[in-house]
């Protein structure tokens, strides 16, 4: 068995399933720690590839799979820094996470994300990069990010587009509500629904039944009918780091980081 | 079909359960995000709970603003 100790992500191979544990508190934002560890992942790879047939991604975490990207770090960095220097980071980490989900995406592997409870924005981007979600009857499921005058920025809609029907798609971004794990499954979002704390268990067997089939026809069939959309992804890094160039967009961060109310801030 | 004040009861049973709060410590009028001392995103999943228990769709926008029992209650007898 070969594996990996990381500060927000751990990795291990055992059985030739790849087991990706998201552990940061609070509930696995993702911000500059969480993709750095992601990009050594993907890295790592193609290396694992040679002795794995599957990939699972969940967390350990009680509040569930990911609340999404570090709002509170992003806001700390556009109040801290001139504004082109932030744009431009800004632009550099979603060039940069934009790469990472890729190559999660198109990886010869089959991957499962296994998640509960919060599965939101970011969160939501790294499942749908996912072959298959398979949720526990806990998940929650939202790309918030219209209710902060964005749009999600880590391939969320080239995602979805591509995986589910138009009505439900517009619907989840357009209103910035969220969906139970029965409205995810009737949409088409997740695949299985497991019981409470149940959904890791059902991606492993899921995984060894992956392991009775052929590998390279696999490969071939995910390669078919899971393509990239790589110029869709594109533009939707142009239109984020144009939004994030708007006032009304760094007024909307800081009332959403800054609130103390339990409802946190959103329209 | 349930009356309100049924749903509303059903709601107090489901919170405290699932917070571990004493039933008779809950009534219609509290505000359940100090009474449970839960965040929004314990909110959420007291919601998912909701949904499933009573088999309907609550969109969280619909309870924006939304911090009482009898409230909620009237939220989801609403999509009964």
């Amino acid at each position: 068995m070969t594996g990996h100790s990381g500060k927000a992500l751990s990795w291990k191979i055992a059985g030739g399933v790849i087991e990706v544990t998201l552990h940061r508190e609070p509930c696995n934002e993702i911000g500059t720690l969480f993709l750095s560890e992601l990009e050594q992942l993907v890295s790592a790879l193609p290396g694992l590839e040679e002795s794995a047939h599957a990939f699972i991604i969940h967390s350990t975490l009680g509040c569930g799979f990911s609340a999404g990207g570090d709002l509170r770090e992003l806001y700390e960095g556009i109040k801290t820094t001139e504004q082109s220097a932030a744009l431009a980071e800004i632009r550099d980490f979603h060039q940069r996470i934009h790469h990472a989900m890729n190559t999660l995406d198109s990886t010869p592997l089959t991957t499962i994300a296994a998640v509960h409870g919060i599965v939101f924005g970011g969160g939501l981007e790294l499942a749908l990069t996912c072959d298959m979600i398979i949720a526990d009857k806990t998940a929650r499921f939202c790309f918030p990010e219209l209710r902060l005058g964005i749009i999600p920025g880590f391939g969320g809609i080239p995602r979805l587009k591509r995986d589910l029907g138009n009505a439900v798609v517009r619907d989840l971004l357009l209103t910035g509500r969220s969906f139970n794990v029965t409205k995810a499954q009737q949409a088409g979002l997740v695949s299985q629904v497991a019981g409470e704390g149940q959904a890791l268990r059902v991606a492993r067997a899921t995984a060894a039944q992956l392991a009775k089939l052929d590998r390279r026809t696999a490969a071939t069939a995910k390669k078919f009918m899971k393509p990239v959309p790589y110029d869709e992804l594109r533009q939707e890094i142009e239109i984020v780091c144009e939004l994030y160039a708007r006032p009304q967009v760094q007024a909307a961060l800081k009332k959403f980081v800054e609130s103390t109310d339990a409802q946190s801030y959103l329209p | 079909m349930r009356t309100q004040e049924q749903t509303i009861d059903e709601i107090l049973d489901l919170a405290a359960a699932q917070f571990k709060v004493p039933r008779a410590e809950l009534s219609a009028n509290d505000d359940f995000f100090k009474k449970l001392g839960i965040d929004s995103m314990q909110a959420l999943s007291l919601l998912t709970r909701l949904e499933q228990h009573f088999n309907v769709e609550l969109p969280d926008y619909e309870l924006q603003g939304v911090s009482d029992f009898k409230t909620l209650g009237e939220r989801i007898q609403a999509r009964l």
